[in-house]
């Protein structure tokens, strides 16, 4: 047969046996009833998925809708030094993006989302990938490549406007500071009453500075080297930490309640951001990092060899809003829980970042952004999966905060049967004795979850049940350290974001390197997200519970606003028809975090609105009647007042969105009124070669 | 042995692009093509060394105005 012919008929059986694999894949899924489901159907539905949605959509995005031109001259050429703007390899590239897209939000929303049973989660995963998240990444990393690798804040601002770039600004800010309480208190909560876990987190302090010194002064600029060394010394600190945990001096030593803990995070938090980077923050950085690609590779390869079983129900009785993970039913507050994985707004400001000033031809906006976008929808699906493995009264007790389930195994167990997920007092205790915990009772904010869910399919790999507690302490400490380097990482970033803004007002606040203004808006900043997280420890529904949902709708209103940017330059460019491209998944995020807010503000339910919520503890107050978590009548009136700052926090956040919506439609009349494109690219003034 | 050295010099392609890759992850540019860049296009500069190219960079992701170093979520 001809090759010529033979080519495009292979090619079109090949994607036909994808399309049947994903049907098939998705069938097997959506109509198990009852039975566990091998977790490989969900690995093959999602593969085969993101290889059609590559394939075609954004490939049709690149070359209909963009039209991306390779004899571009891209920042990269253009402002060429050698240090931030390079032209550099794809693939390196694409290892560089998903590292700065890829951290804890993947891991944490759909382990809290499994809940509703799988299939809701893995369904908003895959159709929010594919038409929103990776085409926010692709779009915004192309208008960020043809305008100098310019910051999202700042093509907000010549695209539509000063007051509209100002606005997405102050948008940023307010999700950094919920982002970092939120992660915080995943620490927190997977720290607390863990002797063991603590003192191998303790332990990364000293292993950091450590590889610290050494790349400063022994041998500077070898990461392998001292990350190898670290790594080594980190492993060894999670052996040790189970002779801590068993030992009767040490183990008190390392054990604190959540509130201590939240303290120390605090001062950690002001410390770590004023120390030199080079002493803390960098060499836990590459620790992290490393560990981070590490570890999702691993589980990836765990899985495909171990095969696991999902325990959970496709579909649990808590789609109606009564579940105890997180209060409300499927819409809106599933595509709020689930952000990072499916669509996320933060994603906006890395494909507007160092990425554009090192892209080499626009071409590649296609494989950096949708693609690295795809992998990381993969990382939440396997997250989803960790958590689907456990038996779903383990997953019940480790999530729900001990006011609905009691504080004893025996009491646990009872309640979550009861909802019809039948375990027993002594699998609670089993599980907590596998991992090396006393107990696994509401361990709520997802990573001890995850954790459990990949220690139990990494020792089926390797070590077996002896290894159990090993894995769990090593997936705690993955978690923890990355968590811990965006924190601080986070907190410094917000401090520069919080001089620049008061520096407008009083100029000395710009002075990054004086002493007064350093300390000041560093302390701003972590009082910022100090505040929330310590309001996240005494809540008596486990905080994740409160903050999840505000972060959720910070983190998608950011994704509006990002995509807002990709109608309003696409109607800029003249490409009117093709607009709904991203007006459709703008639209779908308008109205989740709209009535999500809504929602969270006017919802007559306590347990969902803040207003309800704080009517209940009003009313209470009135009796002189003292509800939990307050011990005392002060502390009463300070719980009406946290839920007039999430009211007004969700208020803000409402405004934010309708003030950005009010802005593209200007700009949007004034694009489609004008006979010409307006948008403003850069001048594309120098000549290049394809290829070159 | 024709084919063998293709091979190595691929596989040895691949190691430099994912050691690469896995400096570019924490901010470490390649130091060869700033050394290249600087003796072409600058010769009448300094060009750093290797150990200050490091500090540069480092500095740069994290230090004064450095926001290239935070993750998301």
């Amino acid at each position: 047969m001809n090759a010529r012919f033979s080519t495009p008929l292979f090619t079109l059986m090949a994607w036909s046996a994808v399309g049947l694999l994903a049907l098939g894949a998705l069938y097997t899924l959506a109509t198990a009833r009852g039975e566990p489901v091998n977790a490989m159907w969900l690995v093959a539905a999602a593969v085969s998925i993101y290889a059609i949605g590559y394939r075609f959509y954004a490939r049709f995005i690149a070359e209909r809708v963009l039209q991306l031109d390779a004899t571009r001259v891209t920042p990269a050429h253009r402002h060429n030094d050698g240090l931030d703007y390079v032209p550099t390899d794809k693939w390196v590239l694409f290892g560089h993006h998903f590292a700065a897209i890829a951290g804890a939000g993947p891991l944490v929303g759909p382990v809290l989302a499994a809940q509703m049973g799988y299939l809701p989660g893995v369904l908003w995963l895959l159709t929010g990938v594919i038409f929103a998240g990776a085409v926010q990444d692709f779009i915004i990393l192309f208008i960020s490549t043809r305008r100098d690798g310019r910051s999202l804040g700042d093509l907000i601002k010549t695209e539509m406007g000063q007051t509209a770039g100002v606005i997405a600004m102050v948008g940023i800010l307010s999700i950094m500071i919920i982002l970092l309480a939120v992660l915080a208190l995943v620490v927190v909560k997977a720290l607390a009453d863990s002797p063991w876990g603590c003192f191998t987190v303790f332990a990364t302090l000293p292993i950091a500075i450590f590889m610290g010194l050494y790349g400063r002064y022994f041998r500077p600029g070898k990461i392998g080297e001292m990350s190898v060394i670290g790594f080594a010394l980190l492993l060894a600190s999670i052996a040790f930490g189970r002779t801590v945990a068993d030992s009767a001096v040490l183990a008190p030593l390392f054990t604190y309640k959540g509130e201590s803990l939240a303290f120390m995070l605090i001062a950690y938090g002001f410390v770590a951001s004023v120390l030199p980077v080079w002493f803390l923050l960098a060499p836990r950085d590459y620790l992290s990092t490393f560990l981070k690609i590490g570890t999702i590779l691993s589980l990836a390869i765990g899985i495909c060899i171990v095969w696991p079983m999902l325990q959970m129900p496709a579909i649990s009785r808590f789609i109606d809003g009564t579940g105890p993970v997180f209060a409300g039913g499927v819409f809106p507050f599933l595509f709020i829980t689930i952000a990072c994985g499916a669509v996320s707004g933060f994603h906006a400001l890395v494909s507007s970042g160092t990425t554009p000033k090192m892209i080499a031809d626009e071409t590649q906006a296609r494989f950096i952004g949708y693609g690295a976008m795809l992998m990381e929808s993969f990382v939440a699906v396997m997250a989803l999966i960790a958590a689907c493995v456990l038996e779903p009264g383990v997953y019940f007790a480790m999530n729900s905060a001990p006011a609905i389930i009691g504080a004893t195994p025996e009491a646990a167990a009872q309640v979550i049967s009861n909802w019809g997920f039948v375990v027993s007092p002594e699998t609670l205790i089993h599980v907590a004795s596998d991992v090396g915990e006393k107990t696994i009772l509401s361990r709520t904010g997802g990573a001890p979850t995850l954790a459990v869910g990949m220690a139990k399919i990494l020792s089926s790999v390797m070590g077996g049940s002896i290894m159990m507690s090993f894995w769990y302490h090593f997936a705690i400490l993955f978690e923890a350290l990355f968590i811990l380097t965006t924190i601080d990482a986070g907190t410094r970033v917000a401090r520069f974001m919080i001089q620049d803004l008061l520096g407008t007002f009083i100029p000395a606040f710009k002075n990054t390197q004086a002493w007064g203004p350093n300390l000041i808006a560093t302390g701003v900043a972590v009082l910022g997200w100090g505040y929330f997280l310590y309001q996240g420890v005494i809540d008596p529904l486990g905080g994740i519970n409160t903050l999840w949902p505000l972060f959720g709708i910070a983190n998608q209103m950011l994704a509006a606003i990002a995509l807002t940017l990709c109608v309003v330059v696409l109607y800029r460019m003249k490409r009117d028809h093709f607009a709904f491209i991203v007006i459709i998944p703008t639209s779908w995020l308008y109205i989740c975090t709209l009535t999500a807010g809504l929602e969270k503000i006017f919802h007559s339910d306590p347990r969902i609105g803040f207003l309800a919520h704080a009517q209940k503890f009003s009313t209470a107050l009135e009796t002189e009647q003292i509800l939990a978590p307050a011990k005392s009548l002060t502390e009463m009136h300070r719980v009406i007042f946290n839920d007039f700052i999430d009211v007004g926090l969700c208020g803000i956040y409402i405004a934010l969105i309708l003030a950005m919506l009010s802005f593209a439609c200007i700009a949007i009349r004034e694009a489609r009124a004008s006979e010409i494109a307006t948008v403003r690219e850069t001048k594309d003034d120098l000549l290049r070669p394809i290829g070159a | 042995m024709i084919c063998c050295d293709q091979l190595g010099l691929k596989l040895s392609k691949s190691l430099k692009k994912l050691s690469n890759s896995a400096r570019l992850m924490v901010g470490q540019g390649d130091y060869e093509a700033y050394a290249e860049h600087m003796r072409r296009n600058h010769e009448n500069l300094a060009i750093l060394t290797p150990a200050e190219f490091f500090r540069d960079r480092e500095e740069a992701r994290f230090g004064v105005g450095g926001r290239r170093a935070f993750r998301c979520c």
